[in-house]
């Protein structure tokens, strides 16, 4: 490995939840690593774990019912210490988010506070994080609205969401999380429920900010397409652990777990030409909620190649070449 | 925005109609003629006769119900039998410590409610939350004219902290006609918090849950400032609503208390005009009351404008 | 078992204690009114005038009123004509609501006349539209049970039409009625049947603030005749002596209060019982 020390380092982390059925743990082994300047794609189907994942870095989970239940999660702050989020106060926790951390959200629609002016949402967390007086901060609202690519920002500054469409929201989403100058930005989903056209701009706009401010991005998709576009490193996920790790390139031409291959071959781009001429997109059978034998590989059920020792034990998340990283008894023979 | 309150108007109107409509055909149904109640046991066939004539009594009843609402457009609610004076006028003369006592309990019940409403949803679940919604709902199972008495028997009997009972001489300054006016507004004040807790809790519940709060925890900000700015920032209409309705239900609905307490308001007006059979008094009464209410929800749905950005229409 | 889901299972359990605390209340005071003569130590009305305004004792444990009456006698028989009309109103009040609602949320044309009545009702306060009622009627037992079916009315009536509005766009009604269904049949069972549990819920609320607003009107001498013991009376005619004889006022309306919180606290349990979704709104 020739990088350098990464911004988040994820190890082993679980997330559990209080239900009134009992402890469920929809988060158990993940392992991923945020490189400053670098975007980590972190991919799964709904349900894996991806979202629960993103707040437990953020500090998000709610209180009440859950948390970490084990595992690190490392951050290497602006004055170059490490510290484990997992550990960190409520308070500390606090001082980190949009600051040095900071998130947008899958639902632009409904993430802004409908009865506050966007650009005072902005200028909130500028006033609370750098202690600027009101003007000031209302002018860095405006310039981060500019930045965003959204046009007349000083009068758009003034607009509260209702007037303003899906895409324009999450432009205004991602210059508040801007506002404080991140080191590190967590996307969960970002363009899911924007139209195709959207979606482009605002990943083009995440890519550019990335590049310009030299931020790390952990960028949650349940879309191999839209993580070939934007993507240095990729960590899959199924149901709740990390099952692949590697660069994007490497990821794309070599994939290994089979889960991995299989989510590949679900690409459009892939399809085959069926006997009767016409193209056929493949799908994996079941879904994450598929019961796996308990100790056994998660994915077993599901998997084509799953043999007997595969419902028998547990993988671990084991280091191939470069960097790559595989949870599978089986990657070898495939 | 002109045709949303011009609808609004119509709506009110229409409630006031109804309400009129409803309160003369319901007072028809009084047993006995109205003239003979009015004038007693000893008034002679010629005194019922005259009476019915200056009443309009003797018209047939669709007749007597165009007039009464022609009046009631017109501003004028009739004259009070037992007083012998316009209803207004009865009204408006007892119009002070009910509007004070409507004023003060509201603020009690606000300054109780809301803030127990915020904790219990912060804290939802936990102990806090379990001792506010239950003492909300001890609040709301307390008869307002029993807390009455044994706050006049502990505060003002035992104690002597506050008069016993009344508003004081109408000629004393106001701060001391106020003072008549602080335990009723106690009693008031907790009896009604239950609602207005109640209400604050639910709607934080909903807005605690939006995303727009994660957001703005994702942005660092104390939690104290998420729940007071953001989320109760969203709260406040519903709030609101029921602060004002609260407020104008409280008006009428002070009956109770204001008879406990000796208190020459509109409620206590109402019951001795039910005691007397003044019906022109009671019809008056309920007419004003519900014009009360229905103007105050008027105006809770403009303050939703100026509150709400969204409501534009 | 951890501690964290053992402090759920307390949560829950604390939770249930009170609506097992309201439903033992509740219980205790209905059959005590139900069992009156067996149980009140002495006669509701019997007065010795050498008992007058005695303290609680041990012969008589709630004290005697001004008549020599035994409060506690009086309070267990008071409950019968408090509780019983309070049933009587929470029967009349949804029944007559239940149809209203139903009809305002099937046919259109009924809606905003039927609404609209409503919104006049409710521009009301109850204890004033109730007075008011009982001053045309006349007071009596029956006229104040009437009074308060009609104030309560318009609550049941917006509670079935809300659900009555939601159970409509269904997709099983809308099948039914494909099926050829009658309409009132269509009304009567599948509609009913999905509405039944927030009128249930609503009955107990009902039940509740129609045994304080009886207590009200009779406190002002616009309900119940005063020689009908029921806890509002007796409150009234002992307001006099609660200087001297605090205890004519404040058992009774111990009483009522108790009546109420635990119709309220069963309620609140029937409401966390039959929907879940609605628990977070108490």
């Amino acid at each position: 490995m020739t990088q350098p020390a990464p911004l988040l380092a994820i190890e082993n982390l679980a997330v559990t939840f209080r239900t009134e059925a009992g402890n469920v743990t929809p988060v158990r082994g993940v392992d991923l690593a945020v490189f400053a300047g670098r975007t980590t794609a972190l991919v799964g189907e709904s349900g894996s774990g991806k979202s629960v994942t993103a707040l437990a870095v953020m500090g998000l989970l709610p209180r009440a019912s859950g948390g970490i239940s084990g595992g690190s999660v490392r951050y290497r702050l602006k004055s170059g210490e490490t510290s484990d989020l997992a550990k960190l106060p409520p308070e500390g926790m606090r001082r980190l988010r949009g600051r040095e951390i900071a998130m947008i959200f899958q639902e632009p629609m409904t993430s802004l506070n409908p009865v506050l002016s966007v650009g005072e949402q902005i200028a909130e967390q500028v006033r609370h994080h750098t202690g600027t007086g009101s003007a000031a901060a209302m002018r860095r609202a405006v310039e981060m609205l500019g930045l965003v690519e959204i046009p007349d920002a000083a009068r758009r500054a003034a607009d509260y969401p209702h007037q303003m469409s899906g895409g324009m929201r999450q432009r205004v989403m991602i210059a508040l999380a801007m506002s404080c100058n991140p080191r590190l930005l967590i996307a969960d989903e970002p363009t899911t429920a924007l139209d195709v056209t959207i979606q482009a701009q605002i990943l083009a706009l995440v890519d550019r900010l990335r590049r310009e401010h030299d931020m790390g991005v952990l960028f949650i998709t349940h879309n191999l397409g839209v993580v070939a576009e934007i993507a240095d490193d990729v960590t899959v996920m199924y149901a709740g652990e990390a099952v692949e790790a590697a660069e994007v390139r490497t990821m794309f031409r070599d994939p290994r777990h089979p889960y991995t291959r299989a989510l590949i071959d679900c690409l459009p781009a892939r399809a085959r030409t069926g006997a009767d001429g016409r193209r056929v997109v493949s799908s994996i059978p079941g879904s994450v909620g598929a019961a796996a034998a308990a100790g056994g590989c998660k994915f077993a059920p599901r998997c084509s190649h799953a043999a007997p020792p595969c419902h028998a034990a547990h993988p671990i998340l084991e280091p191939s070449d470069g960097g790559h990283m595989i949870r599978c008894f089986r990657w070898r023979d495939l | 925005m002109v045709a949303a309150i011009a609808r609004r108007l119509a709506g009110m109107l229409a409630v006031m109609f109804i309400v009129a409509t409803m309160v003369f055909f319901l007072t028809r149904l009084a047993p006995g003629d109205p003239a003979s109640l009015m004038l007693g046991d000893q008034a002679t066939a010629a005194d019922i006769a005259e009476l019915r004539k200056t009443y309009g009594l003797d018209r047939p009843v669709a007749v007597q119900y165009v007039l009464w609402l022609k009046e009631i457009a017109s501003g004028n609610l009739g004259q009070s039998i037992f007083l012998q004076r316009p209803v207004l006028q009865a009204i408006g003369e007892r119009a002070e410590p009910t509007f004070f006592l409507a004023l003060f309990s509201i603020l009690i019940a606000s300054l109780i409610g809301i803030p127990c409403g915020i904790a219990s949803a912060v804290w939802r679940g936990r102990v806090a939350d379990q001792t506010v919604s239950g003492s909300a709902m001890l609040a709301a199972s307390i008869p307002s004219f029993w807390l009455g008495l044994l706050f006049i028997q502990f505060f003002a009997v035992r104690l002597g902290w506050f008069p016993v009972a009344g508003y004081g001489d109408p000629g004393a300054d106001l701060a001391q006609r106020l003072r008549h006016l602080v335990l009723p507004a106690m009693v008031l004040g907790i009896v009604n918090s239950a609602l207005i807790t109640r209400f604050t809790r639910a709607s934080m519940l909903d807005v605690l849950s939006e995303d727009f709060v994660r957001t703005a925890r994702a942005k660092g900000l104390p939690e104290s400032r998420i729940v007071l700015r953001h989320a109760l920032g969203n709260a406040l209409v519903p709030i609101i609503t029921v602060v004002g309705l609260t407020a104008a239900l409280l008006v009428g609905g002070a009956i109770v208390t204001e008879t406990v307490f000796g208190l020459p308001g509109i409620g206590n007006l109402v019951v001795s005009a039910v005691l007397r059979r003044d019906y022109p008094v009671i019809q008056g009464a309920l007419i004003v009351i519900a014009g009360i209410y229905v103007l105050i929800n008027f105006t809770i749905d403009v303050i939703y404008t100026l509150v709400d950005p969204r409501v534009e229409t | 078992m951890d501690p964290a889901a053992a402090k759920l299972f307390l949560d829950r359990l604390f939770r249930r204690k009170l609506v097992l605390f309201g439903a033992v209340v509740l219980l205790v005071i209905v059959i005590a009114a139900i069992a009156a003569p067996l149980i009140a130590p002495y006669s509701p009305t019997g007065m010795r005038v050498t008992q007058r305004l005695r303290p609680p004792s041990a012969t008589n444990w709630f004290g005697t009123d001004e008549f020599g009456r035994d409060v506690l006698s009086r309070i267990i028989y008071g409950g019968r004509a408090s509780l019983g009309i309070g049933m009587a109103v929470v029967l009349a009040s949804m029944l007559a609501g239940t149809t209203l609602g139903l009809l305002a949320g099937y046919f259109r044309a009924l809606d905003t006349v039927i609404m609209r009545i409503v919104d006049a009702m409710m521009s009301l306060p109850d204890i004033l539209l109730a007075i008011f009622l009982v001053a045309v009627l006349g007071a009596s037992a029956g006229n104040v049970v009437l009074a308060l079916a009609i104030v309560y009315t318009p609550r049941v009536t917006r509670v079935v039409r809300g659900s009555t509005l939601v159970v409509r766009e269904l997709p099983f009604v809308e099948a039914a009625r494909l099926l050829g269904v009658s309409t009132p049949r269509i009304l009567t069972v599948h509609i009913l049947l999905n509405v039944a549990s927030p009128i249930l819920v609503q009955a107990t609320f009902i039940f509740a603030y129609a045994v304080l607003a009886e207590a009200g009107l009779s406190f002002l001498g616009a309900g119940v005749p005063p020689d009908v013991p029921t806890w509002g009376t007796m409150i009234a005619s002992g307001q006099q002596y609660a200087d001297r004889a605090f205890w004519v006022v404040f058992f009774p309306g111990l009483a009522i209060v108790l009546a109420a919180l635990s119709l309220q606290l069963v309620g609140d349990g029937l409401r966390d019982m039959l929907d879940p979704k609605l628990r977070k709104a108490l």
